[in-house]
C-alpha cells in the first residue's frame, strides 16, 4: 500500500507540473499582458512597456519556454509563484484566498456527495415510482441550468425569505459580514454567508451524483447476493444497506474525485456571483487581465487540489473494496 | 394422515413485462413430508426455480403469485406480511443458491456474512457466541480450517469452497426445509460429488427436508427419491425417481431421458449390442438426434479413412504465470507443464480436467491469447511461438473460438447480423452485400431463422445465443474451432441440439475441434480422442473408447465415477 501511494504521489507531482506548464504556455500564446499599459495616457513607449513586463518575467521578446524556465526556477528555489501584472505577490494572493475557496469546496462537495448518494439510493429503491421520477427530472433541470443562473435564482428566493422572516440571516455578498467578529457571532455570521453558495454547489454536485449513484445502486440491487442476504433472513432494510449501498458506493469514490473539476468550475462562478474573494474569482479576473503568471499559479493550485482528491479517492477505493487491496 | 411439511396447491405465478403478463407457473401441486427429498427437473424457463423461490417470496423482478396456496408447517405462506416472511426465511426455510461466484457479497469477509446469518436468525447472541456458531456452521459445511479463514474475502475462496459457505449459511439455523437451487451446476463433477454427498449426510443428520432444483436428470435421480418434471410452467410428470427414469410417460420426459448425455454415455458401454439397432431407428426419420448413434457412426467412418495429417501439434508446451503476492513479490505458478499432443485434421480432441488443471490455458495459448513460456504449438505445420501480430491476425482466419458463456461473449449492443458479420469486417472479406449474404448463409447453417439478423442478443435464449457464437466462429471459414466449455452452460436438450449441430458441421466442413470441457458425458458423444489433465500435466491421452472403457489412471476413474446418475440403469 505504501509503495502504491508513493508511486501515485510521484505521478501526481508530474501531472501538476504538466498542467501548470501547459497553462503557462497556452496563456503566453494567446494573451497580451502589455495591453493594459498601451491604454495609459500619456502613452508609454513599446520599450518601456517591455521593460515593465520584463520586471515580472513576462517580456514578450523572450521566448516562451525560457520565460517558463525562469518562472519555474522561482517556484523551485524560492517557493514563490512570481509577480502579477500589478506587481502583487501571487503566492500570497493565492494562499490568502485558498481558505475561502476550500471552505466552500470541501463543505460543498462533501454535502453534495452525501445528498447525491442519498437521493440516488432512494431513487433506485423506489425505481419508477413518482418520487423517483420527480427527483430524476429535477436533477436533469438543475444539470442543464448554468451555475450562475441557479445562484441568482437562489438569491432572489433568499431575498423573499429574508423579508418574510424580517431578518437578514441568509447573506449573499462576501464570505463574512459585520454581524460579529468573535466567538459564536462570528460562526453564525460565517454560516449565514455560507448557506447560499454551498447550496448552489450542493445542487449542481448532487444532481449528477444522484444519477450515477442511482444506476450503480440499481445494478447492485439486482445482484444475487442481495437475494441470498434476504434468504438468510435479513430484513429488507439491512440487506439494502449492508449489501446494497455498501457495494454501490465503491464506484462513486472514483467518480466523486474526478467530477470535482466540474465543481471547481462551478465554484468560480459562485464566487463571482456571491462576491467571494476566492481563488476561482481571482483566476477568472486574471484571465481577463491577461496575467500569465497568475493564471499559471491558479492552475497549479487547482491541479494540486484535484490530485489530492484523486489520491484520497484511490485510498478510499482500496479501503472500500477488499478485492483491490492485495493486488496493489 | 397428517399434513405434509410443505403443500403447494394450484400455484400460479406471473411476471409483468412490457408485452403484458407472462404466466410462468400454471397450477403446480406439490407435497413434501418432513425429512423427505424431492427434485424438480426441467430446462431453464420451465418454472422450476420460480416455483422454488416463490415459497420464500423472493421472486425476481415483477414476479408475483397470482393464485393458489403454499402451506408450510401449518401456515399459509402466500398471505404472510413482509416481517412474518422475514422470520421464516433462514430460520425455518433455508436457501442455497445456484452460482457460488455471484451469491456472496464481494466486499464483506466470509466470517461477516456467516455471522450475519447466525445473528439474523437469532441462533446466538453476543459477539463471541455468534462467532463460535459461525465457525461451527462452516466446519459442518466442510471447511475444516474455518477459524483461520473467517477474515478472508470471497475472492480468496475457490468455487467449491464458496458453495460450502453458502450451504453452511442455508443450514445455519437448522431449518425444517432447505431449497437448493442448482447448488452445484457451476462446479466441476468431482467437486460436485463431494459437496452433494456432504449436503446429503448433513440434511439426513438434521432431518431437513430438501427441494432440489436441477436441470440434470441423472443428478436428480441420484439425489432424490421423488422427482417432479416441469415443462413450460406445468408439472408434466411426478413420482418415484427410478420409475420415471426407467419408464417415462410424458413425451417431454422421454426426450429429456434420451438427451441426457450422462445417461446415454453409460448406455453405450453397457449395451454395445443395441448400437446397430439404434442407428436404424435414427435413420428411419425420428426427429430427435441420437448422439449415441452419431458417435458410433463417426467412429466407423474414421476407421475407414485411416490416418490424416495433424492440424494441431502441441509440443512440450509449458506456461508459467507470475502471481503477485500481497507483499509485492511474484511467485511462479506453472499452469501447463510440458504438455504434448496432436489433433488430426477433421477430428475432435477433448481436453478434460477439473478447473485449475490448465485446460483453458492450453486453449488460450493455441488461440494466441496467451504467450507460450517454452515449447511450441504448430497449426498446420506453422509454428506459433515466433508469430508477430500480423501472423496472428492471419492465423485467426484459420482458427476461431467459441466460449463458454453465451451471455457474456455476445456484445449486447450489436445486432445478431453485425455480431456474426464482424469477423468479415475485421478481416475485410468481400463488400457489404456479400457479407450480408454470408451472414444469412451462416444463420441458415446454424439453423437460425433469417429474421434473427436484426435482433439483439437479449431477445435470444441461451441455446440460440450459442448458435450465434458458432456462426460467428464459422464466418471466416476456419479449419479449426476451439470450443472452451461451449456447451457447459446449456440445458441438456439444448446441449444435445448444439452438439448435433457441431457434429453436422464437422462432417460438412471437415472441421477440426479442440473441445475443452469438464463434462465427461459430453466428451463421450463428441470426441474421438481425449486428453486428461491434472494440475497442468497430461495424465492420460487415448481414444475416447479407451479412456471410457479402460481408464488407466485413478484420476480419470474418479472423473468418470463422478458423472451424476452413472450408477442408474436406464430404460427407454
Amino acid at each position: 500500500m505504501l509503495g502504491f501511494l508513493a508511486r501515485r504521489l510521484g505521478i501526481n507531482a508530474l501531472l501538476v507540473v504538466l498542467a501548470t506548464s501547459l497553462a503557462y504556455v497556452v496563456a503566453s500564446g494567446v494573451m497580451d499582458p502589455g495591453a493594459r499599459y498601451r491604454l495609459l495616457s500619456p502613452p508609454l513607449s513599446p520599450a518601456a512597456i517591455a521593460g515593465k513586463l520584463a520586471e515580472i518575467g513576462a517580456d514578450p521578446r523572450e521566448p516562451v519556454l525560457s520565460r517558463l524556465v525562469v518562472w519555474a526556477r522561482g517556484i523551485i528555489f524560492e517557493g514563490n509563484l512570481g509577480r502579477g501584472l500589478t506587481g502583487q505577490n501571487i503566492t500570497q494572493e493565492i494562499f490568502g484566498r485558498a481558505g475561502t475557496s476550500l471552505r466552500l469546496l470541501v463543505i460543498g462537495s462533501l454535502l453534495a456527495a452525501i445528498v447525491g448518494i442519498g437521493l440516488g439510493v432512494w431513487g433506485a429503491v423506489r425505481q419508477y415510482r413518482l418520487s423517483d421520477q420527480v427527483v430524476g427530472v429535477l436533477s436533469f433541470v438543475v444539470f442543464a441550468t448554468p451555475t450562475f443562473v441557479i445562484a441568482i435564482l437562489l438569491m432572489i428566493a433568499a431575498t423573499a425569505l429574508n423579508s418574510v422572516l424580517g431578518s437578514q440571516f441568509l447573506e449573499f455578498t462576501g464570505e463574512g459580514g459585520e454581524a460579529g467578529q468573535t466567538g459564536l457571532a462570528l460562526v453564525g455570521d460565517r454560516i449565514g454567508h455560507l448557506v447560499l453558495p454551498t447550496l448552489v454547489l450542493v445542487l449542481i454536485g448532487a444532481a449528477s451524483y444522484s444519477r450515477v449513484q442511482r444506476s450503480a445502486m440499481l445494478d447492485v440491487l439486482s445482484a444475487e447476493y442481495i437475494r441470498t442476504a434476504r434468504a438468510k433472513g435479513l430484513r429488507r432494510g439491512q440487506a439494502i444497506w449492508r449489501h446494497g449501498v455498501r457495494v454501490a458506493i465503491i464506484p462513486m469514490s472514483t467518480f466523486l474525485a474526478y467530477s470535482l473539476g466540474t465543481l471547481i468550475a462551478g465554484s468560480a462562478a459562485i464566487e463571482i456571483v456571491f462576491s467571494w474573494n476566492g481563488v476561482g474569482r481571482y483566476l477568472v479576473s486574471s484571465i481577463g487581465q491577461g496575467d500569465i503568471n497568475a493564471i499559471a499559479g491558479g492552475t497549479a493550485f487547482i491541479s494540486v487540489v484535484l490530485l489530492v482528491a484523486a489520491s484520497l479517492s484511490d485510498v478510499l477505493f482500496g479501503l472500500l473494496d477488499p478485492r483491490v487491496r492485495g493486488t496493489r | 394422515m397428517t399434513e405434509p411439511l410443505l403443500q403447494i396447491r394450484d400455484l400460479e405465478i406471473a411476471f409483468k413485462t412490457q408485452n403484458g403478463i407472462v404466466q410462468a407457473v400454471r397450477g403446480v401441486n406439490l407435497d413434501l413430508g418432513a425429512g423427505e427429498t424431492l427434485a424438480i427437473v426441467g430446462e431453464s424457463g420451465s418454472g422450476k426455480s420460480t416455483t422454488a423461490t416463490s415459497i420464500i417470496n423472493l421472486l425476481p423482478g415483477t414476479g408475483h403469485i397470482t393464485g393458489g396456496s403454499i402451506r408450510f408447517d401449518g401456515r399459509e405462506l402466500t398471505s404472510l406480511s413482509r416481517k412474518e416472511m422475514e422470520n421464516i426465511r433462514g430460520r425455518e426455510i433455508g436457501f442455497v443458491p445456484q452460482d457460488p461466484m455471484s451469491n456472496l457479497n464481494p466486499v464483506w469477509s466470509i466470517g461477516f456474512q456467516v455471522e450475519e446469518a447466525v445473528r439474523a436468525n437469532g441462533i446466538a447472541t453476543g459477539r463471541k457466541e455468534v462467532k463460535k456458531r459461525a465457525i461451527e456452521v462452516l466446519k459442518e459445511a466442510g471447511l475444516a480450517d474455518a477459524d483461520r479463514r473467517m477474515k478472508q474475502y470471497p475472492h480468496q475462496f475457490s468455487g467449491g469452497m464458496r458453495q460450502r459457505v453458502l450451504i453452511g449459511m442455508g443450514l445455519a439455523a437448522n431449518p425444517k426445509l432447505l431449497i437448493a437451487d442448482e447448488p452445484t451446476s457451476a462446479l466441476d463433477v468431482t467437486v460436485q460429488r463431494v459437496i452433494l454427498d456432504h449436503l446429503e449426510s448433513l440434511t439426513q443428520e438434521l432431518g431437513t427436508a430438501v427441494i432440489f432444483i436441477t436441470h440434470d436428470l441423472g443428478l436428480a435421480a441420484e439425489r432424490a427419491k421423488h422427482l417432479v418434471v416441469m415443462y413450460k410452467g406445468r408439472i408434466v410428470e411426478a413420482g418415484p425417481s427410478v420409475e420415471i427414469l426407467q419408464n417415462p410417460q410424458h413425451p417431454y420426459t422421454k426426450r429429456l431421458v434420451a438427451a441426457a448425455p450422462s445417461l446415454a454415455s453409460r448406455r453405450i458401454q453397457s449395451a454395445d449390442a443395441q448400437l446397430a439397432e439404434l442407428e436404424v431407428s435414427t435413420q428411419t426419420g425420428t426427429v430427435d438426434f441420437d448422439l449415441v448413434a452419431a458417435a458410433a457412426g463417426r467412429a466407423e467412418l474414421k476407421a475407414k479413412q485411416g490416418p490424416r495429417p495433424n492440424a494441431i501439434e502441441v509440443d512440450d508446451v509449458t506456461k508459467v504465470f507470475k502471481i503477485r503476492q500481497g507483499s509485492g513479490r511474484a511467485v511462479d505458478f506453472t499452469a501447463v507443464d510440458k504438455m504434448s499432443f496432436a489433433v488430426e485434421k477433421g477430428t475432435t480432441t477433448a481436453i478434460v480436467g477439473e478447473s485449475g488443471s490448465g485446460k483453458s490455458t492450453i486453449a488460450r495459448m493455441l488461440l494466441g491469447l496467451e504467450t507460450i513460456t517454452s515449447g511450441d504449438i504448430r497449426v498446420d505445420g506453422e509454428s506459433l511461438a515466433g508469430l508477430d501480430n500480423k501472423g496472428l491476425f492471419k492465423l485467426r482466419r484459420k482458427m476461431q473460438p467459441v466460449f463458454q458463456d453465451p451471455y457474456g461473449s455476445l456484445n449486447p449492443l450489436q445486432s445478431i447480423g453485425n455480431i456474426i458479420g464482424e469477423p468479415l469486417d475485421v478481416h475485410k472479406v468481400g463488400d457489404s452485400k456479400s457479407r450480408r449474404n454470408r451472414v444469412n448463409e451462416l444463420l441458415d447453417q446454424v439453423s437460425l431463422p433469417k429474421a434473427m439478423f436484426g435482433r439483439y442478443p437479449n431477445e435470444l435464449s441461451g441455446g440460440q445465443r450459442q448458435r450465434v457464437a458458432i456462426a460467428r466462429a464459422l464466418a471466416l471459414k476456419p479449419e479449426i474451432i476451439v470450443l472452451d466449455e461451449a456447451v457447459s452452460a446449456l440445458d441438456v436438450l439444448v446441449q444435445a441440439q448444439v452438439l448435433q449441430l457441431l457434429a453436422e458441421l464437422q462432417e460438412e466442413l471437415e472441421l477440426t475441434y479442440l473441445f475443452i470441457t469438464h463434462d465427461l458425458a459430453v466428451v463421450r458423444v463428441i470426441a474421438d480422442n481425449v486428453c486428461v489433465m491434472e494440475q497442468g500435466k497430461l495424465v492420460e491421452a487415448a481414444t475416447t473408447d479407451e479412456v471410457f472403457g479402460n481408464p488407466k489412471m485413478e484420476y480419470t476413474q474418479r472423473l468418470l465415477d463422478a458423472i451424476p446418475g452413472s450408477g442408474i440403469k436406464m430404460g427407454l
